[in-house]
C-alpha cells in the first residue's frame, strides 16, 4: 500500500499545501465534475482534477480524499488554498496531463484499483 | 474567392440557450473550411469563435458574433449585452472564472476560456463597460491563404 | 491505434459509428473542462469524458476530434446523441471509471495531448 507521500515522490509532484502525507491511499478517482466526485469517490482515494477553484476543499473533507492532484501544471486559487491550509487537505501539482498522469498512478501498482 | 472580395456574415446569440452552444461556431466553421481556409486557421478560429460564443451564452442576456474577411484577414467580432468584465487582468489570468457552481457541472467555467482565445489568436482585442457588455475582436491572418 | 482495438480494450460499446474501422487514435485527452479539450485536445485524438452533454460534441467538432468514450456508463443525452450522428463523430460508452479507462489505454501505448 503506497503513502501520499510516496506516490508525491514517485510521480514527481510539487506538494503545494502539504495536509497528513503519510495517509495511505485507497485508490484513485480521475473526475472534473464535483458532482461526480461527490458520488462516486471512495475514502482515502486520490483525486486528479483540472478544477482550482475552492469548492475542491469541501468536497475533499466530505469524501475523505486523501490528497487532490491538479493537473497540466494549473495552480490552486488563492483561496483554495488558504481552505486547503485550515483543513488540512494536501494539494499537489502534476505538470502531466490528467492521462498521462492516472496511466503513470495506474502502471505503479495494481493496490491502486479502484 | 478573388483577392479583393469581402466575404462577412453575422449570428445572433441567445444567453442561457446551452441546447445550441456552438452552433454558430460549427456553421462558421463550415463557411471557413469551403473557402479553402487551412485546416490549422480554421480549427484556432473555430476554437477562439466557440470560446467566445460560450462565454456571450455563459454570462450575457443576448449578443452577436460576426466575421468578415477582407485583405486576408479574418475578423471574428463578439458583441454582448452582458455584464461586462470588472478585471480584464484577472479574467485573463488562467483559472480565474466567475461562472457559477452549475456552469462547472456543464463543463464549462475552468477560466480558461479568454486564455485559450488568447493562445490562438494572431490578434485579440477586448473592449468592456461593466453594466453594459463587452466586444471581443479576434483576428487572424491568412497570408499566404487562396482567398 | 485503431479505435476498434481501444473499444476491445476498455469492453467499449459503440453508440454512434461515425465510421470507427477507419479511424486512427494518435493521442488522448481526458477531462470534463472543455476548454481544456480545446486547449489540448489534439487532431486525432480520443477525448475521454463523463459529460454527457451536446456540448462536447460540439467540442469534438470544433477541435477535430473524431471520437468521445463516455466512461463510467454515462448515458448520452439524446441531443448528444442526434449532434453526434450529424457530426460523424463516433461516440462510445464504457463502463470502467476514467481513472481506470486512463490507465489500461496509457498501458497499452496511448499518450496524451501535449501542448505545442
Amino acid at each position: 500500500m503506497l503513502t501520499v507521500s510516496a506516490i508525491a515522490e514517485r510521480l514527481g509532484l510539487n506538494v503545494v499545501v502539504k495536509g497528513d502525507v503519510s495517509r495511505t491511499v485507497s485508490g484513485c478517482y480521475v473526475s472534473d465534475l464535483l458532482s461526480d466526485v461527490m458520488a462516486h469517490s471512495k475514502d482515502d482515494n486520490l483525486w486528479i482534477t483540472l478544477q482550482t477553484h475552492p469548492n475542491i476543499v469541501a468536497v475533499a473533507v466530505i469524501k475523505g480524499i486523501a490528497a487532490v492532484i491538479l493537473t497540466n501544471g494549473r495552480s490552486p486559487e488563492a483561496e483554495t488554498v488558504r481552505k486547503a491550509e485550515a483543513e488540512k487537505v494536501t494539494i499537489m501539482i502534476s505538470a502531466d496531463g490528467t492521462f498521462e498522469l492516472a496511466g503513470r498512478l495506474y502502471a505503479m501498482t495494481k493496490d491502486l484499483q479502484p | 474567392m478573388a483577392a479583393n472580395d469581402t466575404l462577412e456574415g453575422c449570428f445572433e446569440l441567445m444567453g442561457g440557450d446551452f441546447s445550441n452552444a456552438g452552433a454558430a461556431s460549427s456553421e462558421l466553421k463550415s463557411i471557413l473550411t469551403k473557402l479553402g481556409i487551412s485546416a490549422d486557421i480554421v480549427r484556432r478560429a473555430a476554437v477562439t469563435a466557440f470560446e467566445a460564443e460560450m462565454n456571450v451564452i455563459i454570462h450575457a442576456v443576448a449578443g452577436t458574433m460576426h466575421y468578415m474577411i477582407i485583405d486576408n484577414t479574418l475578423t471574428i467580432t463578439l458583441n454582448d449585452m452582458g455584464p461586462g468584465i470588472e478585471s480584464i487582468e484577472l479574467a485573463m489570468q488562467e483559472g480565474y472564472s466567475t461562472a457559477p457552481d452549475w456552469v462547472r457541472e456543464m463543463g464549462w467555467g475552468a477560466g480558461m476560456g479568454l486564455p485559450n482565445i488568447k493562445k490562438y489568436a494572431d490578434i485579440f482585442k477586448i473592449d468592456t463597460v461593466v453594466g453594459e457588455g463587452t466586444t471581443l475582436e479576434i483576428y487572424f491572418r491568412l497570408k499566404g491563404e487562396k482567398c | 491505434m485503431q479505435l476498434s482495438k481501444i473499444i476491445d480494450l476498455v469492453n467499449g460499446t459503440i453508440v454512434v459509428d461515425g465510421g470507427v474501422a477507419a479511424i486512427d487514435i494518435t493521442s488522448v485527452c481526458s477531462a470534463d473542462l472543455l476548454s481544456n479539450v480545446l486547449r489540448h485536445g489534439k487532431k486525432g485524438a480520443l477525448l475521454v469524458t463523463c459529460l454527457n452533454q451536446p456540448h462536447v460534441i460540439r467540442s469534438a467538432e470544433l477541435a477535430d476530434i473524431p471520437a468521445v468514450l463516455l466512461a463510467l456508463g454515462a448515458i448520452p443525452v439524446k441531443d448528444m446523441v442526434a449532434l453526434a450522428e450529424e457530426k460523424k463523430i463516433v461516440l462510445l460508452t464504457t463502463s470502467l471509471p476514467m481513472y481506470t479507462t486512463c490507465g489500461i489505454l496509457y498501458g497499452a501505448g496511448l499518450r496524451s495531448c501535449v501542448e505545442d
